[in-house]
């Protein structure tokens, strides 16, 4: 446990040393969801019906942004390396560096929802769904954008191959959590896509952390 | 107690679809530094890797391969972040093992990286890159060292601080194996050279 913790911390400490990398996803997101009322009109009812959609989508792109430097760097300077060598297990040194990035780039995300929310008009309780269903949905996102980085780091043209290989393993996670914020909205019951995005939330933070390690293994010879 | 040694016998080493390596056969004891000798081409870090458990051999058996906790692999890349300082890089690798982080200091003076102890890693020379990635076999002391191509990168000085750094741990009852294609410095005891030809 106490390796996962010095990965933890040194994700924090470098984190401290580059402030622009998890400020990066934050301020792209906030542009996104703050320009589509300016695309439409501010008053549009429309704007209302599509609010889900592009905080939900507005968030999958932000965190795809940090996704690829996950481990690029580790990779480039052999920490990666060593780190798969080390006794401590590989799949729980992935889930703190994982964590960590969650915590820096797509947390955040999650505390600015309730203005954004606002802002595109949505009710009080869709907001709250919206808050809840990306602090369910984001680790997700994050463990499933962190699998493809690892399958792709040191890859030519990552950047192009990243995108294509994660954007269908995160759909689900957007249409649950845009779906609950649609059905808080028109006042029908959202308990059921919460649901489905806790248990797409308990898959990926417990199997993914494997098949992530495994990626990086092979990466790595 | 003396650790175990490394025994290898009839070892093939593959890189891609050919053997680099074939029939090779050889002991590591406690006290012993093995210098891995051969021109580029020759499988030198594919046999490392072998040696280390980085990959696996094509054919052959090796016994008393050290485990992680055991072993030391110093490659080509030095595992040092850019951003953090030498010191905060040990830490961490000291921290990732769950050793104290006390002989962090010791080890960067003994390689005398005192002064640049706390600057990032990407303002230091490749040399002192180097010397801070040594830096971390002796914060963390671990009984087998593989190391490949450590000269790579240092000066006069820096090798001649290697050697004494290889001496002191095969005194110590540690053993080394280490590649590189030019020789390892005179009078160096306790070396044995294996010549690899492709």
């Amino acid at each position: 446990m106490s390796a996962a913790v010095a990965v933890f911390r040194r994700e924090l400490l470098l984190a401290a040393r580059r402030p622009a990398e998890w400020a990066q996803p934050l301020v792209f997101y906030a542009i996104v969801a703050l320009l589509f009322p300016l695309g439409i009109e501010a008053h549009d009812p429309a704007l209302k019906v599509f609010a889900p959609a592009i905080v939900w989508v507005g968030a999958l792109l932000a965190a795809l942004l940090g996704v690829e430097r996950i481990f690029g760097g580790d990779l480039e300077d052999g920490t990666l390396e060593q780190l798969l060598l080390s006794d401590a297990p590989a799949p729980l040194l992935v889930a703190a560096k994982l964590g960590a990035h969650w915590l820096l780039t797509a947390l955040p995300l999650v505390v600015a929802a309730p203005l954004l929310g606002i802002a595109l008009g949505l009710e009080p309780l869709a907001v709250k769904v919206l808050t809840l269903s990306l602090l369910l949905g984001t680790p997700t996102l994050m463990f499933t954008g962190g699998f493809a980085a690892a399958l792709t780091v040191g890859a030519q043209r990552a950047g192009i191959l990243l995108p294509i290989l994660v954007l269908p393993l995160m759909t689900p996670a957007v249409i649950f959590g845009g779906g609950a914020v649609r059905a808080a909205a028109s006042g029908l019951p959202f308990d059921a896509p919460l649901y489905f995005l806790a248990a797409l939330l308990a898959l990926t933070v417990t199997l993914l952390p494997f098949a992530t390690a495994g990626a990086l293994r092979n990466a790595i010879e | 107690m003396p650790i175990p040694s490394l025994q290898v016998s009839n070892l093939a080493v593959a890189r891609g679809d050919r053997n680099v390596v074939e029939a090779l056969g050889f002991a590591v004891a406690a006290g012993e530094i093995l210098h891995i000798r051969g021109r580029n081409g020759a499988g030198k870090t594919s046999l490392l890797e072998v040696l280390c458990g980085l990959r696996l051999p094509a054919a052959g058996r090796i016994e008393g391969q050290p485990d992680a906790e055991q072993r030391h692999w110093l490659g080509h890349k030095n595992a040092l972040n850019p951003a953090l300082s030498p010191d905060e890089n040990l830490r961490f690798w000291c921290a990732l093992s769950g050793h104290a982080e006390a002989d962090v200091g010791d080890a960067l003076q003994r390689v005398g990286l005192k002064a640049q102890r706390h600057r990032p890693c990407g303002n230091l020379s490749t040399g002192q890159r180097r010397r801070a990635a040594l830096a971390r076999l002796l914060a963390l002391p671990r009984p087998w060292w593989f190391l490949d191509e450590p000269l790579a990168g240092l000066d006069h000085a820096g090798i001649d601080l290697l050697a004494a750094l290889l001496e002191t741990h095969a005194r110590n009852g540690g053993a080394a194996l280490v590649t590189s294609h030019q020789p390892l410095p005179q009078g160096l005891a306790g070396v044995r050279t294996l010549e690899l030809r492709p």
